[in-house]
């Protein structure tokens, strides 16, 4: 592999398991290897963590925040500055599976401890994940388990969990969803302390034995006497399970699938990377970090570039890490949060227990245009640093003749905003542009301030073009 | 489709975080509401009367004077729905799904745009006055503008100069032409660029078009008035209008903050009929008012807390003034849980919109037959 397909592959894979990153570090990773990097991103305890200490002494609104977009910006702050780029990447797949929104919880600290959760557990195994869910006030709370009793049971948690969290529709009977539920009764939340006059309590879980049913159950064809954590550890031995997070982490990190609604009925697209998935499931006995392993270092994935429309978050985080914006402490976090929303994902605030509608259905005629436009502002905004060194870049691709022709500044812009690949119809217009500036040399330092802006208005139709919109 | 400048036309303001109905349209002669609001009230002397027991806040004045007097204002009062959700975020869903059970996605009006122009064929046909598409607007396939500021908006907006923007805009709209085999997620992105490229050359020539001797104030309800003023004054068949005015979350210091959202509010509306009057384009335009609930009868003293049972303003030519269903007792037995009991589900209102206004089949936007009033 040459070193520009190294560092191809390398951006495509910092897409996906983070949030991408500017060319110097891409190129600073591919000479690690692909496989040594992909270790490094599986273990985030071996990066520097954000310290929370500092984040909270600069940003003291973060600390517990109580309001959106406040608690958003604090998420969209780590995922721009993390030095743990599949952390903050599995605590989004997990907050879009395991989808808990405010509009009923109404408690965004109890929010942003879940996520917090999802950082902690989200690479460990299956099993020991859905327990933590289990448990999670915000979890409860939103699907009513406090309100499910010995003898006058709540279903809502019970269902959920095999229908949207793992079994999947078809692979469970409605008499599975109550004995599922009688495990949960007395997974609680412990009374509340009220909001006045002190303000906000963390509410916390509480396991009442009094409240428990613990007569027998028949749960997927056993019979015992279970609790929740039984449940979940029959649950995590069934293949539809393995299948069931295979076709999410799939539909995540690799490409676009129809809604889990339709997985039922629709075939995935390429059943053997699911079964590969799988393999690694059964072999792992559910490990995440090992799925993921596998997946990561997989040809399907390798391949699949540029073949999911990118989230919200991942269009705006991904823009500022490019151009190397909004790293550390600095007014404006809330204002991306509030865009990430504009654009259709409010974070922490699903639309829905099924989470976002991915793919094509993140775009419609106001989110496209909120799209096109900030993107284009950025890479078009060039007293930006990281935007003036993008264009530095580009004009080394022409160093030794001192000029570089049209066809090279198409190319050269492609390469450092990614490298990125268009279509040739795409390309044919950057170039039908380019041409119309003809050479660019900067040979004196009116010539360079031109050049700077006909870079830069090449970039900022890059960024506006559909290819942008893909991860 | 063919439009015309008569085609029934609904601007929805929403007023959120929930408006205290208790203190906008006051029982100002029952003794409980000055027990129970000792701090959150207005004075007997300050109120404008409309009856022998209500009142409108005093700045409701400008509204009383041109649409209460005229019979052109209607009050719905004790709009609400059952087992209130007193949650900003799930309150504000229900009313912008009409799912009070399930976590809906679609919006009530989206599907009236929806049926209002099935085949997507004017890409204004629901226009947005705000930085992201509410709920309420949003249906999957269905084209909504939605416009942060008339003025400034379109594609590309971030490239200065003319020229410059044109020379980008053009490339814009060759990058997204549909190509055969390109796929079917990049036709459609291309088909979205294009209706973003039509609905902003379109609505470019709404703020040139339009002249006006009514000066608005520079607040944000105003200029979105203005803005919804200008598309429609510039006869583009636009049918569903939408903007929001906030924060009416008056935990605190609301005898201050309710007086100035109001007065914001209302001289805002009736310059935007002042408007509409002069260019012979306001009998076909009703006004929805509302807000997620009411809130808290006895206040905290300093503000009030989330409630339940609210009100709903319809407002318009069309409009048969008066008050509709009944205003909530503030006796302690008739309160649920310290609030207004509602009195009329919220869904009735939007049938009657839906159907005595815009013509439309209600029952599969709203998802029920819900009773309707004589309001239209």
């Amino acid at each position: 592999m040459s070193l520009q397909e190294e560092i191809g592959l390398m951006a495509h894979l910092m897409r996906r398991a983070g949030f991408g990153d500017p060319r110097e570090e891409l190129e600073e990773r591919a000479s690690k290897g692909y496989e040594a990097v992909v270790e490094e991103l599986l273990h985030p305890e071996r990066q520097a963590a954000i310290n929370d200490e500092l984040l909270y002494r600069m940003f003291p609104g973060y600390e517990g925040a109580a309001a959106p977009p406040i608690n958003q910006a604090e998420w969209v702050y780590r995922m721009i500055n993390t030095k743990r780029p599949l952390e903050e990447k599995i605590a989004l797949f997990w907050h879009q599976l395991f989808a808990t929104s405010n509009s009923k919880v109404d408690n965004p600290p109890e929010l942003t401890r879940q996520i917090a959760m999802f950082r902690e557990y989200g690479l460990g195994t299956y099993r020991d994940l859905l327990v933590e869910l289990a448990k999670s006030p915000a979890m409860i709370f939103w699907l009513d388990n406090h309100g499910n009793h010995d003898g006058a049971i709540n279903e809502n948690w019970g269902r959920e969990l095999l229908e949207l969290f793992s079994l999947g529709v078809g692979n469970y009977a409605e008499d599975d969803i109550r004995e599922a539920a009688r495990a949960f009764t007395g997974w609680t939340i412990a009374p509340k302390i009220p909001r006045n006059p002190l303000g906000r309590f963390y509410w916390e879980f509480e396991y009442k034995p009094e409240d428990h049913d613990d007569r027998e159950k028949t749960f997927l064809g056993r019979t015992g006497n279970f609790d929740g954590e039984d449940i979940v550890d029959i649950i995590a031995n069934q293949p539809a399970t393995a299948r069931f997070l295979a076709r999410h982490l799939y539909r995540f990190f690799v490409a676009d699938e129809p809604h889990v609604s339709s997985w039922h009925v629709t075939p995935p697209i390429d059943p053997d990377a699911i079964q590969l998935l799988v393999d690694a499931y059964d072999e792992s006995r559910g490990d995440i970090r090992s799925i993921l392993r596998v997946l990561f270092n997989s040809e399907f994935f390798k391949s699949a570039r540029f073949a999911r429309v990118k989230c919200p978050a991942e269009l705006i985080v991904g823009t500022v890490r490019m151009v190397g914006n909004y790293s550390g402490f600095m007014p404006g976090f809330n204002n991306l949060a509030l865009e990430c929303g504009w654009q259709g994902q409010e974070l922490l605030n699903p639309p829905s227990v099924e989470g976002w509608h991915t793919g094509s259905e993140w775009i419609d005629p106001g989110v496209l245009m909120r799209r096109v436009n900030f993107a284009a502002r950025i890479l078009g905004d060039t007293s930006i640093p990281g935007v003036q060194a993008i264009i530095k870049r580009v004009l080394t691709h022409g160093l030794a003749e001192g000029k570089l022709s049209p066809q090279a500044i198409v190319a050269a812009c492609l390469d450092t905003m990614g490298p990125l690949e268009v279509s040739e119809a795409t390309r044919a217009e950057l170039m039908a542009h380019a041409e119309k500036d003809g050479e660019l040399s900067w040979n004196t330092n009116e010539e360079l301030r031109a050049t700077v802006g006909k870079v830069s208005k090449i970039l900022t139709l890059i960024a506006a073009s559909r290819e942008y919109q893909f991860a | 489709m063919t439009t015309s400048t008569k085609d029934p036309v609904l601007v929805v303001i929403q007023l959120s975080g929930a408006n205290d109905y208790m203190n906008t349209v006051i029982p100002y002669t029952d003794p409980l509401y000055y027990d129970f609001r000792p701090v959150v009230s207005i004075p007997q002397n300050e109120v404008v009367p409309i009856d022998g027991q209500l009142a409108f806040h005093p700045s409701l004045s400008p509204l009383k004077d041109k649409f209460w007097d005229t019979g052109k204002m209607a009050l719905i009062h004790g709009a609400g729905y059952p087992n209130p959700n007193r949650s900003h975020f799930r309150s504000m869903d229900i009313w912008h799904t009409c799912e009070p059970e399930i976590m809906g996605i679609e919006g009530w009006l989206g599907r009236a745009i929806r049926d209002l122009d099935p085949t997507a064929e004017n890409v204004l046909t629901g226009v947005n006055l705000g930085q992201s598409l509410p709920r309420a607007l949003a249906v999957p396939g269905v084209p909504v503008a939605s416009v942060a500021n008339l003025e400034q908006y379109g594609v590309l907006t971030g490239i200065e100069g003319d020229k410059e923007r044109n020379q980008a805009l053009d490339v814009f709209a060759r990058m997204y032409t549909p190509a055969v085999g390109s796929g079917i997620v990049m036709d459609y992105l291309a088909q979205t660029g294009q209706d973003i490229l039509k609905g902003a050359d379109i609505l470019k020539v709404a703020p040139a078009k339009y002249s006006s001797t009514v000066e608005y104030a520079e607040n944000s309800i105003a200029q979105a008035l203005k803005g919804i003023a200008q598309v429609h004054l510039a006869d583009l068949g636009t049918r569903v209008f939408y903007c929001s005015h906030a924060l009416y979350d008056t935990h605190a210091t609301q005898v201050v903050d309710h007086k100035k959202l109001w007065d914001d509010l209302a001289p805002a509306v009736c310059d935007f009929y002042d408007d509409l009057r002069e260019h012979d384009a306001s009998d076909n335009v009703v006004m929805l008012l509302f807000t997620e609930f009411g809130r808290r009868v006895r206040d905290n003293g300093s503000g009030t807390d989330h409630g339940s049972g609210g009100g709903s303003f319809v407002i318009g030519d069309p409009i048969k003034g008066g008050m509709y269903s009944e205003y909530p007792s503030l006796k302690p037995e008739d309160q649920l849980d310290g609030d207004l009991r509602f009195s009329y589900d919220f869904r009735g209102i939007y049938s009657t919109i839906l159907e005595r206004w815009l013509g439309l089949d209600a029952k599969p936007v709203v998802g029920g037959s819900f009773e309707q009033l004589d309001f239209i």
